[in-house]
């Protein structure tokens, strides 16, 4: 057949070169994640670092304290491992919001998840609950916003998918109206500073409990979205063109709107609303691998978790006073997006 | 028969807006739809497609009643070809073709080799395989026409609807656009689609259909169909068809410019 001679070098030139980017961003992660561990106040020399990580699997002799041990694994390790789950979660329903919204001004919490857990960690500190117990309310509050943005939208009539984000917006609106009203009546000098801190967003509060509670739904979230990550091509062109080409984009959409709410209510429920890294991360993924969300969705995975990873970085190092995180992603991706749109060469 | 309606009506609300259609189109056929903005055109594609699903009376589609199959079942059996439109994001050309390739994939399925290949074999066959990776909204209009062709064929239906596949095209695009399709028809696709330009049906059509006000108002031979007196009662301006080249072409004037 004629077509297999001129087939071959085409494709293995553009499919090489994703693969390339996609190979170099796991790299990349992965060292990013290697010298977080040994970045700290407390030092932890490489040695010792893989020392005790080995030690979990082959008994080793110790060459380190008990006290670095108890650091390492209590402290710095999953708050590493957390930077890292919640950034790729974030960046992955961003992406996926992007596409099934066809629109690329969408962040993951369009449908309110944001607003919705805000509320619920605001009402859970006014009653005095426990770290754990208010990322369950976030948690809780998180779906059943959207849940209420989706009863609401399947009754309402016009344009779904415009329905949808105005009433993910109206929603949002509503709970955050709810927040400012929770900080109004709330105790200024304890509770206020516990609310404002949440709404800006950090990962000091990571343990290995917490990442136990949301790591299955994390997992599952975006192995859905992974696994549905061609389809959501088909989406970006509209319902109808999706429909005669075979796909039911109104359940397909659902779908990938559970998944995306999963893993962003988990993501807030345990950081506070970390903004940016959803809109964003998506962005430089197109201009990095292209639109084909069958290499977006992994690029923005790694990407995501890489650059949450980066930032938390900075900030529990930067300071002796620790700069929530959720105000660095913006000064530190801002920029660095602003940069990367004006400049003229193609990354 | 690879599309046939019989009985068919459809109506928005109370607004009525397809009655009592019955009609069938055989395979390999070319079919133009004519008729005045607002009468129904748009509305009966969209029922032949499946995407008004609340019509009166049967609509078969390769023998094959549309309301027994499922979506992915009826892609399989016939494919759409839009007005080209901007995509939201810089898609490759070949991943937009790749699109039309789902309907057989399992449902977590993402496009093999196999698919790849009918991609790149789909956009040969419309003699645009230079643009396989050229940016799909960085190509013209009448390029994009071309793309969502191939990627209807890429779909291996053997139905294909174009609603006003030429509307937003320049002069040269719209005759490299139809006189494709009219090939493509040679080698036996049923092609379906709706104009403005009585012109075209004379040229790209085997069978030309008239709609008027919901209703089937002719159906058959272009030359039996576009008469002076029907364009002129259809349109509400004053048209005298011409007969070419020996009556190998045909063409619609308007009187009041010749007069």
């Amino acid at each position: 057949m004629a077509p297999q001679t001129n087939i071959k070098p085409a494709l293995s030139v553009a499919a090489r070169r994703a693969r390339g980017i996609l190979l170099g961003l796991a790299i990349f992660t992965v060292a990013v994640a290697a010298i977080s561990l040994m970045l700290g106040r407390y030092p932890i020399n490489p040695g010792e670092a893989v020392a005790m990580l080995v030690n979990q699997v082959l008994p080793l002799d110790q060459t380190w304290t008990d006290q670095q041990a108890t650091l390492f694994f209590h402290v710095r390790l999953p708050r590493i491992l957390l930077a890292l789950m919640v950034g790729c979660c974030l960046a992955v329903a961003g992406a996926a919001y992007q596409g099934t919204f066809q629109n690329p001004l969408v962040s993951p919490d369009i449908l309110g998840a944001s607003q919705g857990a805000a509320f619920g960690a605001a009402m859970a500190i006014l009653l005095g609950l426990s770290s754990l117990l208010t990322s369950a309310f976030a948690f809780a509050f998180a779906l059943f916003t959207v849940l209420l943005v989706l009863l609401i939208s399947a009754r309402a009539r016009g344009n779904h998918m415009m329905v949808v984000v105005l009433a993910g917006v109206m929603v949002s609106s509503l709970f955050q109206a709810g927040v400012s009203y929770a900080k109004l009546v709330t105790d200024p000098t304890d509770e206020l500073a516990d609310i404002t801190y949440w709404l800006m967003g950090s990962l000091t509060g990571a343990s290995m409990e917490k990442i136990a509670l949301v790591f299955p739904v994390m997992l599952i979230g975006c192995a859905v979205l992974f696994a549905l990550r061609w389809r959501i091509n088909i989406l970006t062109m509209g319902d109808d063109e999706a429909a005669t080409m075979g796909v039911n984009a109104r359940r397909t959409r659902i779908v990938v709107i559970i998944a995306a709410t999963l893993i962003t209510a988990s993501s807030v429920c345990v950081t506070g609303m970390i903004g940016w890294v959803g809109l964003v991360i998506p962005h430089l993924c197109r201009m990095l691998i292209g639109a084909d969300y069958r290499r977006l969705i992994p690029a923005s995975m790694m990407m995501g978790a890489s650059f949450l990873l980066i930032v938390d970085d900075i900030a529990r190092l930067a300071t002796t006073a620790e700069i929530p995180i959720g105000i660095l992603t913006a000064f530190v991706g801002a920029p660095f997006f602003l940069y990367l749109i004006t400049r003229k060469k193609k990354i | 028969m690879s599309i046939e309606v019989t009985n068919l009506s459809f109506a928005y609300g109370n607004r009525e807006v397809l009655r009592d259609l019955n009609f069938s189109i055989p395979d390999g056929c070319l079919v133009n739809v004519l008729g005045p903005n607002g009468v129904g055109k748009s509305t009966l594609f969209r029922c032949i497609l499946g995407l008004n699903p609340h019509y009166s009376g049967s609509i078969l589609v390769n023998g094959k009643d549309l309301r027994a199959l499922s979506v992915r079942q009826r892609a399989r059996e016939i494919s759409y070809i839009p007005q080209s439109h901007a995509s939201v994001y810089d898609y490759e050309v070949i991943d937009v073709v790749l699109m039309a390739t789902g309907s057989e994939l399992k449902l977590l399925g993402t496009p093999g080799p196999e698919q790849l290949q009918r991609a790149h074999a789909a956009l040969e066959r419309i003699g645009i395989e230079h643009l396989a990776h050229r940016t799909y909204t960085q190509i013209s209009g009448g390029e994009q026409q071309l793309v969502l062709i191939a990627r209807a064929l890429a779909q291996n239906a053997r139905t294909i609807i174009m609603d006003e596949p030429t509307s937003a095209l320049d002069y040269g695009n719209t005759v490299r656009v139809l006189s494709c399709v009219r090939q493509l028809a040679r080698e036996g696709l049923s092609i379906v689609q709706s104009t403005h330009n009585p012109d075209h049906a004379f040229l790209y059509s085997d069978q030309t259909m008239v709609l008027s006000e919901g209703r089937l108002r002719a159906f058959g031979d272009p030359k039996d169909v576009i008469t002076s007196e029907l364009i002129s009662e259809l349109y509400h301006v004053e048209v005298e068809v011409n007969s070419l080249y020996g009556d190998k072409v045909r063409v619609c004037v308007p009187l009041s410019e010749v007069d």
